[in-house]
């Protein structure tokens, strides 16, 4: 456990780059255990996108066939959308693209940190959109409890024990280059 | 030149292009671009403004742009009530406040109009909560046509800046060439306008567009041509001496169009006027756009409603 150098924060390391390979490297393996055929990864945006590309290229290297890549944006599903939420800034939209028949498949939803699971809610509300899948299943690179609805992962990177009040940062190469995982309290500046 | 798109619109209402920023057209763009896809899915429903409520005042004739408000309502599953002058009391002498008024006692979230008087979309903002959204007012702005214009030549340029754009026909008393320039401008393109010197309109340089008495020197270079109505029924009289005098010096035919850029667009606002302002052989022909104008009309009014529903009260304002 190394704290970030640089850094006014308590924010400590619970995962390195190498930690990230092996633990993508197990939770394939588990997939492969769970569901040998006909299944697709669905990425939710922003970073289970690139999770979900990881985890493919791990799939596709051991079992040598091609595994379906989707991503998905949840944000015209959020329940905190709507009249009853206070003015905000809409979350921006990104690209949703499902390029195969969803039925007869099973789609595995990937995500980098399974907190309220409100989010997953809303993933599982766009699928249905989209087809009639054989069954939807959960992959989480890190879950930190606290659930708001009867949501659980089927395949779990690592569990990292939370209060409400820390913070979770999931860091990827692809969007902030470099990867880690990072738990607890940032301190604000002046603190 | 690359503009950064805004993170929000800094008003409740879209009431014209003239009030936007370019970072916010850009927003509008980005995010019709992303709705597109509702539209090709097997359910074309996304449950995002359910239990918000629209209302249509439609207080002129109009089908197309009503029928792609409706939709774009309907795909984000929000409820609609519509109203039409020839329906409702506008029709036994209520005022457009009186009216207004009342349809805020329904607690509507958006206010969708449509209006023969300039501003009146702009008066009835000021008075009520909802979002107003301006679907035509006179002879002033139509914006969600020109951000559906712009939408539609930035999906086949991928920019709309250093663009040339010829805006032809019935310039004086089309709201969709004002909102269009007004637009193309703010975000980089040239606007040209050709038209008879009765219909080109009286001041210009607000609209930083130039203009010209003959389409032919208009179209060249051109990558995109609009061509707009000839509108009857803005007009007293005709202010040209005959149809077909107008087709013979502005209609855009075949051989005109060669003097635009090759793969040049070809667009029209609707409804056309087939053998007055465009010839049938280029607006069903090759470089039309004209089918896609009103899918994407769709996509940019969802954006519309998806965007305004964010920030509906004056703490959203600046932010």
């Amino acid at each position: 456990m190394t704290e970030r150098s640089g850094e006014k924060s308590s924010l400590v390391r619970v995962l390195d780059r190498e930690g990230i390979g092996r633990t993508l490297a197990r939770m394939a393996a588990e997939i492969l255990e769970n569901d040998g055929d006909g299944i697709v990864l669905v990425g939710i945006h922003s970073r289970g996108v690139p999770l979900a590309q990881r985890l493919a290229e791990i799939l596709e290297a051991v079992t040598g066939k091609k595994i379906p890549l989707g991503r998905i944006d949840i944000s015209l599903y959020r329940d905190d959308v709507g009249p009853w939420r206070p003015a905000h800034s809409q979350p921006v939209l990104k690209r949703t693209e499902l390029p195969f028949d969803l039925d007869e498949l099973v789609v595995y939803l990937v995500d980098d940190v399974l907190y309220t699971g409100r989010t997953i809610r809303a993933a599982l509300d766009a699928l249905v959109d989209y087809g009639r899948p054989k069954a939807v299943r959960l992959a989480v690179l890190i879950d930190r409890g606290h659930r708001e609805l009867p949501v659980a992962a089927d395949v779990v990177g690592k569990v990292v024990r939370t209060s409400r009040q820390e913070d979770v940062q999931v860091r990827l190469l692809e969007f902030d280059g470099e990867d880690g995982v990072w738990a607890g309290t940032e301190v604000a500046d002046g603190d | 030149m690359g503009i950064e798109p805004a993170t929000v619109l800094a008003s409740k209402d879209l009431v014209g292009i003239a009030g936007l920023e370019a970072g916010e057209i850009q927003l509008l763009l980005d995010t019709a671009e992303q709705l597109l896809e509702v539209a090709r899915r097997p359910i074309k429903k996304v449950p995002t403004l359910r239990g918000m409520t629209v209302v249509n005042l439609f207080m002129e004739p109009s089908t197309r742009t009503r029928f792609s408000f409706e939709v774009a309502e309907k795909r984000l599953s929000a409820d609609t009530l519509n109203f039409s002058s020839s329906t409702s009391s506008v029709t036994k002498g209520e005022t457009l406040f009186d009216t207004a008024r009342n349809l805020m006692a329904m607690a509507p979230d958006f206010i969708v109009i449509r209006h023969p008087n300039t501003g009146a979309p702009h008066r009835l903002a000021n008075v009520v909560t909802a979002s107003v959204i301006n679907a035509g007012d006179g002879s002033n702005e139509h914006p969600t046509q020109a951000l559906l214009d712009a939408f539609t030549i930035r999906r086949h340029f991928g920019s709309l800046d250093g663009l040339t754009v010829v805006i032809a026909g019935d310039i004086r008393h089309s709201r969709v060439a004002r909102s269009n320039a007004l637009l193309l401008s703010k975000m980089g393109a040239k606007v040209r306008f050709a038209a008879p010197a009765s219909l080109l309109p009286v001041q210009v340089d607000e609209l930083k567009a130039e203009s010209y008495l003959r389409l032919e020197p208009a179209l060249e270079g051109a990558d995109a041509v609009m061509m707009l109505r000839i509108q009857m029924e803005r007009q007293k009289k005709l202010n040209f001496p005959s149809m077909r005098e107008y087709y013979d010096f502005f209609a855009l035919t075949p051989e005109r169009l060669r003097l635009a850029k090759e793969g040049a667009l070809v667009m029209h606002p609707g409804p056309m006027n087939r053998g007055v302002e465009i010839d049938s052989e280029v607006a069903d022909g090759d470089q039309s756009v004209i089918l896609e104008q009103v899918t994407n009309g769709v996509a940019i009014r969802m954006a519309i409603l998806y965007l305004l529903a964010g920030g509906r009260s004056e703490s959203a304002a600046g932010s």
